[in-house]
C-alpha cells in the first residue's frame, strides 16, 4: 500500500484552477443546467433567455428532431411522436408501466426494457434522456466557453439501481461525464446553504411535476448526513392537473380522446394561476372548436387535490418515523419542486411541522443550483468558501441482502445506510461436498425472497469439496457514491472468486417502492412467523441429512437393528413434518406456529435418538486415531 | 473525538517541521476522492483556522478542520517502514473498506 508524505499547505489538494462542471436537474417535466461563476451558483439560460428545457423531445415527419419549447407544441397535434416525461420510463420494464397512462406507443426491447415506438425508429428513454442531456451540455458549452470537465446529475433519491444506471448510461450517450448522481433533495439542501450553519436536523419536500420526495438531512459540524428518505415516484404536479381536468370535463359533455392534451394545459393553466389568485375562469378550446369555461376557486381547487397533498404526508411522517424523530424535533423545512407553490401544499408543510417552511430560493431551480455546487467543488475548484471540501453523504432507499437457505434474506446492507459503503458477511456451504453457491441478489425489507425484488445471480464455482459448514465463503457488498451496487465472493482456502455488478435487468413495478416498505411495516409479524418456520426447516433438513449420510457410513457397525430401526422411525417423523412444511403456502402466522412446533417436536426426538449414536461414532474415530501408535508417538 | 499518533510518527514530524524551519503542527484531512470514496491528506500547518480542532498528541500538535472530524475520529497515524518504502499510515476505526492502493477508503 501506498504510504503518505507530508505537503506543503494547499499542495495535497488539486492544482488550483477552475474547472468547469455543470449541475444538471434532469426532471420528469423540465431540466435545468446551471453552474458556479465567480463562487455563485446561476441557471444557465438558452439563447431566448429561457432557463427551464422541458424534457420533451419530438421526433418530426421532416426527420427534424426538436426539444423543450418546439418540441411541446407538438403534444397536441403529433402525440404519438412526442415524448414528455421520459423519466417515468427510464430503467423500467413495460410490465410496470400502466396502459393508457402515455399516449404514445410502447414496446418491449431487449433486456426487457421498455422502448417507445416513434417514426425515427424505435426509442429508448435512455436515447431520450440523452437528448434533454446533450441540449442541456451544448448550453453549457456554449455560454461557458469550454469543454466541460463533468457533471452532477440529479436523481430522485427513490431511483433504484436499475434507474440509476440508466441515467448514467444517458449521460455518457450525451458525451456527458458523470462525477456524480445526487439525489435531487440533497442538491437543494445545499442550494439552501444549509451545510453553512452549525448543527440541524432539516426535512427537504420536494414535490415536482412528475414525483414526490422527502428528506431527512442531519448537519454535524457542518457535515451532510441523510438520515432518512421516503416518497412517491408516481406522485407530482401532473396528477393535480389530471384531477382538475378530470373534474372539469365531467361538468360538460361531448369531450373525445383528442381533447385531452388541451384539457391538460387548460387545467395546469388555471392551477398556476391559483398560486396568486383565489378565482380564476378555467377554460379550453376543444378540437371541434367548442369553448367550455368553468369558474373556479382556490377553495375548489384545495378540496379536489386535498387527497394527492394528503398522499404526500404519508412518506413524510414515514421519513420521520425512520429516522426516529418528531415533527416538532425538525430545525427546518425546505420546499423544492415547482408544485410547492401551490398554497395548499405549503400549508400543509406549515402545519405538520408547525413553522414555516423556506422558500427563498425558486423551487423549480433549487436543484440544479445545488447540483452546480457540489459539481463545483467535486471538479476540484476550491471556492475558498465553506463550501470547499463539502462531504456529501447519502443512503440507499432500500436494504440490500442476499438469499440463503430456505429463500430467506439475509440483509447485508440495511436500508438508510449512508453511501459509499462496503459490508462484508461470511457465508459456508450447506452439504457435503457442495462445489459451487449461488448468489441471489435481492432488494427490499420483507425477509422473504419472494417478496423482495431479484437484482442479479451470480454463481460461485471452484469451491474444494468440503463437508457442510467448513468453507468460508466472503461476500462483499460495496454500494459507490452513486448508489450503484457492485457484489464479490471470495472462497477463502481456494481464492475461488465470482462477481457481480448490478445492472438494469428490468425496472420496479408502479408506486413498488413505497408499496415495498409498507409492505415490511405491515408484515412484520407474518414475516417473523415465516422466518422462524423456514429456519426450522433448514435446521431440520440438515439434521436429517447428516443422520442419512451417517446412518450409511456408520450404521452396520456401530448399531443394532432394532436401533437403526428406529432411527429410521424418527427420520420419517422429520420428513412427514417437512413435507406439510413444504405445501404450506402463506397460511396464517398461528399455523405456522403450530408446523413449527410439530416440527421442533420432530428433530428433538431425532436427535434424541441419535445422541448415543453420535457418541458412539466419536468414540470409534478416536480409537482409529490412536490405533497403532505408542505413548511416545503421542506424546510427541 | 480524538486523533492520534504514534511515537514513531511523533518523531518523524517532528523531525520534518524541524527541517522545515516553520509550521505549528501537522494537518490531517479528508478529500472527496480515491477509488474509495474518500483520501486522507496529510499537509505542514502554518496556522490553525477557526473550525480547526486541535489535538496533541506524543508531544506533536495535529490540527483536524471540522468536516474531515467524523471521518478520521479515533485514527492513529502511524510510521511505517515496507520493504524500502517508508511513510505514514492511518489506522482509522471509521474505514469499512480499504482500497488496493490504501489511499482512499469509505465509511
Amino acid at each position: 500500500m501506498a504510504l503518505l508524505q507530508i505537503a506543503e499547505p494547499g499542495l495535497a489538494a488539486a492544482p488550483h484552477q477552475h474547472r468547469l462542471a455543470v449541475g444538471i436537474d434532469l426532471g420528469t417535466t423540465n431540466s435545468l443546467v446551471a453552474t458556479v461563476r465567480s463562487g455563485l451558483p446561476t441557471v444557465l439560460a438558452d439563447e431566448l433567455g429561457r432557463t427551464l428545457l422541458p424534457s420533451v423531445v419530438h421526433y418530426g415527419a421532416d426527420g427534424v428532431l426538436r426539444l423543450g419549447d418546439e418540441a411541446r407544441s407538438h403534444a397536441l397535434s403529433d402525440a404519438a411522436n412526442t415524448i414528455a416525461s421520459a423519466k417515468r420510463l427510464i430503467g423500467r420494464s413495460l410490465a410496470d408501466i400502466t396502459a393508457g397512462t402515455v399516449p404514445y406507443t410502447l414496446v418491449e426491447m431487449g433486456n426487457s426494457a421498455v422502448g417507445v415506438r416513434t417514426r425515427a425508429g424505435l426509442k429508448s428513454p435512455v436515447d431520450i434522456a440523452a437528448e434533454v442531456l446533450r441540449v442541456l451540455k451544448d448550453r453549457a458549452v456554449a455560454s461557458l466557453g469550454g469543454e466541460l470537465v463533468g457533471a452532477v446529475i440529479t436523481v430522485p433519491a427513490y431511483f433504484d439501481d436499475a434507474q440509476r444506471q440508466a441515467t448514467k448510461d444517458a449521460a455518457s450517450r450525451a458525451g456527458l461525464h458523470v462525477l456524480r448522481l445526487l439525489n435531487e433533495p440533497t442538491a437543494a439542501a445545499v442550494a439552501y446553504g444549509l451545510d453553512s450553519g452549525n448543527e440541524g436536523v432539516y426535512v427537504v419536500y420536494d414535490l415536482g411535476g412528475g414525483t414526490f420526495d422527502v428528506s431527512i438531512l442531519r448537519l454535524t459540524r457542518g457535515v451532510f448526513e441523510v438520515i432518512a428518505t421516503a416518497g412517491d415516484a408516481m406522485l407530482g404536479g401532473d396528477d393535480f392537473d389530471h384531477a382538475l381536468a378530470a373534474w372539469f370535463s365531467q361538468r360538460s359533455d361531448g369531450w373525445t380522446d383528442a381533447d385531452m392534451a388541451a384539457l391538460h394545459a387548460a387545467a395546469r393553466r388555471a392551477k398556476e394561476a391559483l398560486t396568486d389568485a383565489d378565482e380564476v375562469l378555467m377554460q379550453c378550446t376543444r378540437s371541434d372548436g367548442s369553448a367550455v369555461v368553468q369558474p373556479l376557486s382556490r377553495a375548489d381547487f384545495d378540496a379536489l387535490t386535498r387527497p394527492l397533498i394528503e398522499r404526500t404526508l404519508g412518506p413524510v411522517k414515514r421519513a420521520l418515523r425512520d429516522a426516529k424523530l418528531k415533527a416538532d424535533e425538525v430545525d427546518g423545512v425546505v420546499l423544492v419542486g415547482g408544485s410547492t407553490r401551490m398554497p395548499a401544499a405549503r400549508a400543509a408543510v406549515a402545519q405538520l411541522f408547525g413553522r414555516e417552511p423556506f422558500t427563498g430560493i425558486d423551487p423549480d431551480q433549487a436543484v440544479a443550483l445545488g447540483a452546480a455546487i457540489q459539481a463545483n467543488a467535486l471538479a476540484g475548484n476550491h471556492a475558498g468558501g465553506d463550501d470547499a471540501g463539502l462531504l456529501l453523504l447519502d443512503v440507499n432507499p432500500l436494504s440490500l441482502g442476499l438469499e440463503t437457505m430456505g429463500g430467506l434474506v439475509e440483509k447485508i446492507i440495511p436500508r438508510n445506510s449512508t453511501v459509499p459503503t462496503a459490508r462484508a458477511q461470511d457465508f459456508t456451504t450447506f452439504k457435503d461436498g457442495q462445489t459451487a453457491m449461488m448468489l441471489h441478489i435481492v432488494q427490499g425489507e420483507r425477509d422473504l425472497v419472494s417478496e423482495c425484488r431479484s437484482l442479479a445471480r451470480v454463481t460461485l464455482r471452484g469451491i474444494p469439496p468440503m463437508v457442510a459448514g467448513a468453507a468460508r465463503i466472503r461476500v462483499s457488498f460495496q454500494i459507490d457514491a452513486d448508489g450503484l451496487l457492485s457484489v464479490s465472493a471470495v472462497e477463502q482456502v481456494s481464492g475461488a472468486r465470482a462477481q457481480a455488478e448490478v445492472k438494469p435487468s428490468h425496472g420496479l413495478a408502479t408506486d413498488a417502492v413505497a408499496d415495498m416498505l409498507q409492505d415490511a411495516l405491515g408484515s412484520a409479524e407474518t414475516d417473523a412467523a415465516a422466518r422462524m418456520l423456514r429456519e426450522a426447516e433448514v435446521d431440520a433438513r440438515r439434521l436429517h441429512d447428516a443422520t442419512v449420510a451417517a446412518l450409511h457410513e456408520d450404521g452396520d457397525a456401530l448399531l443394532s437393528s432394532p436401533e437403526q430401526f428406529q432411527i429410521l422411525k424418527a427420520m420419517q417423523g422429520v420428513a412427514d413434518v417437512l413435507a406439510e412444511c413444504a405445501e404450506d403456502e402463506g397460511s396464517t402466522p398461528a399455523a405456522q406456529k403450530t408446523l413449527r412446533e410439530e416440527l421442533r417436536r420432530a428433530t428433538d426426538e431425532l436427535n434424541r435418538i441419535t445422541t448415543p449414536f453420535a457418541g458412539r461414532r466419536m468414540d470409534a474415530r478416536v480409537r482409529q486415531a490412536l490405533s497403532g501408535r505408542t505413548v511416545e508417538q503421542m506424546a510427541a | 473525538m480524538t486523533v492520534s499518533v504514534t511515537p514513531k510518527a511523533a518523531a518523524q514530524i517532528r523531525k520534518a517541521l524541524a527541517k522545515r524551519g516553520s509550521g505549528v503542527g501537522l494537518r490531517v484531512a479528508v478529500k472527496t476522492s480515491g477509488c474509495s470514496g474518500y483520501a486522507y491528506a496529510i499537509e505542514f500547518a502554518d496556522a490553525a483556522q477557526p473550525d480547526d480542532l486541535l489535538f496533541d498528541s506524543e508531544g506533536v500538535q495535529l490540527l483536524v478542520d471540522a468536516r474531515s472530524l467524523p471521518m478520521v475520529d479515533g485514527t492513529q497515524l502511524d510510521w511505517v517502514r515496507e520493504g524500502l518504502n517508508e511513510g505514514f499510515k492511518f489506522n482509522n476505526p471509521n474505514a469499512t473498506a480499504n482500497c488496493g492502493c490504501g489511499e482512499s477508503f469509505a465509511v
